[in-house]
C-alpha cells in the first residue's frame, strides 16, 4: 500500500476507535446531544424573550443555540485529547508504524461527526417546536456549512489547548473560560440591548459573527446581510493560527 | 557491531537543565535479555522513551535493530514493541477491541488483526474478559494486556519499562514467564527494573544506571562478585556490645557496617551456612545476646554505595 493509502486507513481506524468509544458510553453521548436541547428549551420558554430582539424569539434563539453548541464542542475535544495523553495511549500510537497525522485526523473526524449529529438533533427539536428557516435550501446548507466551519476552528483550538494542558484536571480551567465566551455572545440577546463596552465585546466574539451570519441565511431576526464573510474569515483566521500550532505541539511531544 | 540489536553511544537528554541521560553508552546483543537496573530518577524511562522513538536525544547515536531512532524512526517502529512504565491502553474499550485497534494500526488488515487479538488474549489468559472495559481490569490483567499489545507483530526488539512494578508475586511470576518464552523465540529484550532479583532472574547481562550513566556492566554473576555476594545482619540486644561483636564476625573489621541506632552489624559473607553457624557460636561463647540474625542478598542501596562510592539514591515521590 502507498503511504497515502496508509494515512487514510489509519485515520479511518482512529475514527472507528472513537465510534467504538461512543458505543461504550451511550449515556454520555446522549447527554451531550440533549444538553443544547435543554438550553434551547430553558431559554426559549423559561427565561423568555431576549432583550432587544425584534420578531419571534425562537427564530432568534435557534441560530444562537446552534453556534453555542459548536463552541461548547471545544470542551469535548479537550477532554478526549487530555485523557488520551494522560492514559499514555498516545505514546503507544506514537511508538507504532502508523501515519503521523492519523491520531489528530481521527480525533477531528469523530468530533465533527458528533457535532453534525448535535446540529441535526437541535434542528430537529427546533422544527418540532414550530421553527422554520426562511432562507431556502441554499441558505440552509450555507448556514450548516458556516456552523461546521466554526466548529472545525474550535476543534483545533481545543487540540492545541489540550496538548498544552496535558492533564484532564486542567481542562476545568478552560471550561470556566468557555462559558463566558459562550455567553458573552449574541446567542441569547441582541448586543444593542447591552451596555456599550459589553456590546462591543459581544459583537467581536467570533461566535457572534457565526450566529449573525446564520440568522441572516435562515432569514431570522438579528441577521445582518454581509456577515457571511466575517463568519468565513474569522474561523479561517483562527485555523490559520491554531492548526499549525497544534500540529507543531503534537510533533514536539518528542522534545 | 553486526550482531547488536541496540547501540547507544553518548546519549544525552536534558530536561530544563537537569541531565536525565548524561552520556550513556550501551550495547545489547541480538537475542539476549539486557537488564537496566537503577533507582528512581536514574534515567531508565528516559532511555526507553528514546529507544522507542518517543523522545529525541539531545546528543549521541542511538540505533535499534540497525536503524537510527531519529532519522529512521519509522523503520524502528516497524521492529519494536513497547511496554511503558504505565499502561498505554484505551481504558474505555475492552481487551479485544484494544488489540484489534493496535493490530489494524500495524496494518495487519481486519481479519488478521482479529485473529491475532484472539491469539494473544488466549496466550495471556485474557480470553475470559469478554467485553469488559479495561478500566475495570485488575493491575495484573492490565499489565498482561499491555504486554500483549506490545507483541502484536512479534517485534525484533522489545522494551519493558519496569514490567512488574506494582504487581503482586503471582502477577510478577506471570510476566516473568511471558518474557522467558519470548526470548526463546529470538526476541531481544531490554528491561528496566529497580529489583536486583528481577534482573537476576531474567537478564543475560545487566547494567547499573545512576544519574543518567552506566556505572557498572556485566553478567549477574560478575556484578554479584563485585558487590560481595550475600550479607549477614546481626541485631544485638545491647548497643554497648557492638564493638566487641565486630571482632567476632568472619571478615575484616573495615568491611563491617555498624548502625548504632538500630544496634545492627552487617557484613559480607562468602559461605552462607558456615558464616551463620560460626557467628551464632562465637556470639554465644562471648556471652553476647543477639535479637536477630539473618542472611540476605545485598540491597540495591548497597550495590550503589559500593559501585558509585556514594549513596545518592534520590528517592523521589513517584
Ligand atoms: N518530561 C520530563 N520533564 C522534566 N524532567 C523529566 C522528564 N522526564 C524525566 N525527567 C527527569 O529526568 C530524570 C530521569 O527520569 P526517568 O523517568 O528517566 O527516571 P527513571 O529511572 O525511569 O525513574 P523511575 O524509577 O522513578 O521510573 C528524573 O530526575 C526526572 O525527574
Ligand atoms: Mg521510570
Amino acid at each position: 500500500m502507498s503511504s497515502t493509502a496508509y494515512a487514510l486507513t489509519d485515520s479511518w481506524t482512529m475514527t472507528r476507535r472513537e465510534l467504538a468509544r461512543w458505543g461504550r458510553r451511550p449515556a454520555a453521548v446522549v447527554v451531550n446531544l440533549v444538553f443544547p436541547v435543554m438550553l434551547l428549551l430553558m431559554f426559549g420558554y423559561l427565561v423568555g424573550g431576549g432583550r432587544g430582539v425584534s420578531g419571534d424569539y425562537l427564530d432568534f434563539l435557534v441560530p444562537g443555540m446552534l453556534a453555542l453548541t459548536m463552541a461548547f464542542g471545544l470542551e469535548g475535544t479537550m477532554i478526549a485529547v487530555t485523557q488520551d495523553l494522560d492514559k499514555g495511549v498516545i505514546d503507544r500510537f506514537r511508538s507504532m508504524p502508523m501515519a503521523n497525522g492519523a491520531v489528530l485526523v481521527g480525533r477531528s473526524a469523530a468530533d465533527m461527526l458528533q457535532s453534525a449529529l448535535g446540529l441535526t438533533v437541535l434542528l430537529g427539536v427546533a422544527a418540532a417546536l414550530g421553527w422554520r428557516p426562511q432562507g431556502g435550501p441554499d441558505g440552509f446548507l450555507g448556514a450548516v456549512g458556516l456552523l461546521l466551519l466554526f466548529r472545525f476552528a474550535m476543534l483545533w483550538i481545543g487540540i492545541h489547548l489540550a496538548l498544552i494542558a496535558g492533564k484532564p484536571e486542567l481542562v476545568q480551567a478552560v471550561q470556566i473560560l468557555v462559558w463566558p465566551v459562550g455567553f458573552l455572545s449574541n446567542a441569547f440577546a441582541a448586543p444593542e440591548s447591552m451596555p456599550d463596552w459589553l456590546g462591543t465585546v459581544v459583537e467581536w466574539n467570533p461566535m457572534s459573527q457565526t450566529a449573525t451570519a446564520v440568522r441572516d441565511l435562515f432569514g431570522s431576526p438579528g441577521g445582518e446581510p454581509g456577515h457571511v464573510w466575517a463568519a468565513v474569515v474569522w474561523p479561517l483566521a483562527l485555523l490559520a493560527v491554531f492548526f499549525p500550532l497544534a500540529v507543531r505541539r503534537f510533533s514536539r511531544l518528542s522534545r | 557491531m553486526a550482531d547488536a540489536a541496540i547501540t547507544v553511544e553518548g546519549a544525552r537528554k536534558t530536561f530544563g537543565g537537569k541531565h536525565a541521560l548524561d552520556g550513556l553508552d550501551l550495547t545489547v546483543t541480538r537475542g539476549t535479555v539486557h537488564g537496566v537496573l537503577g533507582p528512581n530518577g536514574a534515567g531508565k524511562t528516559t532511555l526507553v522513551r528514546i529507544l522507542s522513538t518517543l523522545l529525541r536525544p539531545d546528543a549521541g547515536r542511538v540505533e535499534v535493530a540497525g536503524h537510527d531512532v531519529v532519522r529512521e524512526a519509522y523503520a524502528v517502529r516497524l521492529r519494536i514493541g513497547l511496554l511503558g512504565q504505565h499502561a498505554a491502553l484505551d481504558e474505555e474499550l475492552g481487551g479485544r477491541q484494544n488489540l484489534e485497534l493496535f493490530g489494524r494500526l500495524h496494518h495487519l488488515g481486519a481479519r488478521r488483526a482479529r485473529a491475532r487479538a484472539d491469539e494473544l488474549l488466549e496466550r495471556f489468559e485474557l480470553s475470559g474478559t469478554g467485553p469488559k472495559a479495561v478500566k475495570q481490569y485488575s493491575g495484573g490483567m492490565r499489565r498482561r494486556l499491555d504486554l500483549a499489545a506490545s507483541l502484536i507483530t512479534e517485534p525484533e526488539v522489545l522494551f519493558l519499562d519496569e514490567p512488574t512494578t506494582g504487581l503482586d508475586p503471582r502477577g510478577r511470576a506471570e510476566v516473568w514467564d511471558s518474557v522467558r518464552s519470548l526470548v526463546g523465540g529470538g526476541t531481544t529484550v531490554l528491561l528496566t527494573t529497580q529489583y536486583l532479583e528481577e534482573a537476576d532472574q531474567l537478564a543475560d547481562r545487566i547494567c547499573l544506571v545512576d544519574a543518567g550513566r552506566v556505572v557498572a556492566d556485566g553478567t549477574a554473576d560478575t556484578l554479584k562478585a563485585a558487590i560481595g555476594g550475600d550479607r549477614i545482619d546481626v541485631v544485638l540486644r545491647d548497643a554497648g556490645q557492638l564493638g566487641a561483636a565486630v571482632a567476632l564476625l568472619p571478615v575484616a573489621k573495615d568491611a563491617v557496617t555498624v548502625d548504632t541506632d538500630r544496634r545492627l552489624l552487617s557484613a559480607p559473607v562468602i559461605d552462607r551456612m558456615a558464616a551463620l553457624t560460626g557467628v551464632v557460636r562465637a556470639l554465644e561463647e562471648a556471652g553476647i545476646e543477639a535479637e536477630d540474625i539473618a542472611l540476605r542478598r545485598p540491597t540495591l542501596d548497597e550495590v550503589f554505595l559500593r559501585l558509585t562510592g556514594h549513596d545518592d539514591r534520590t528517592t523521589e515521590a513517584a
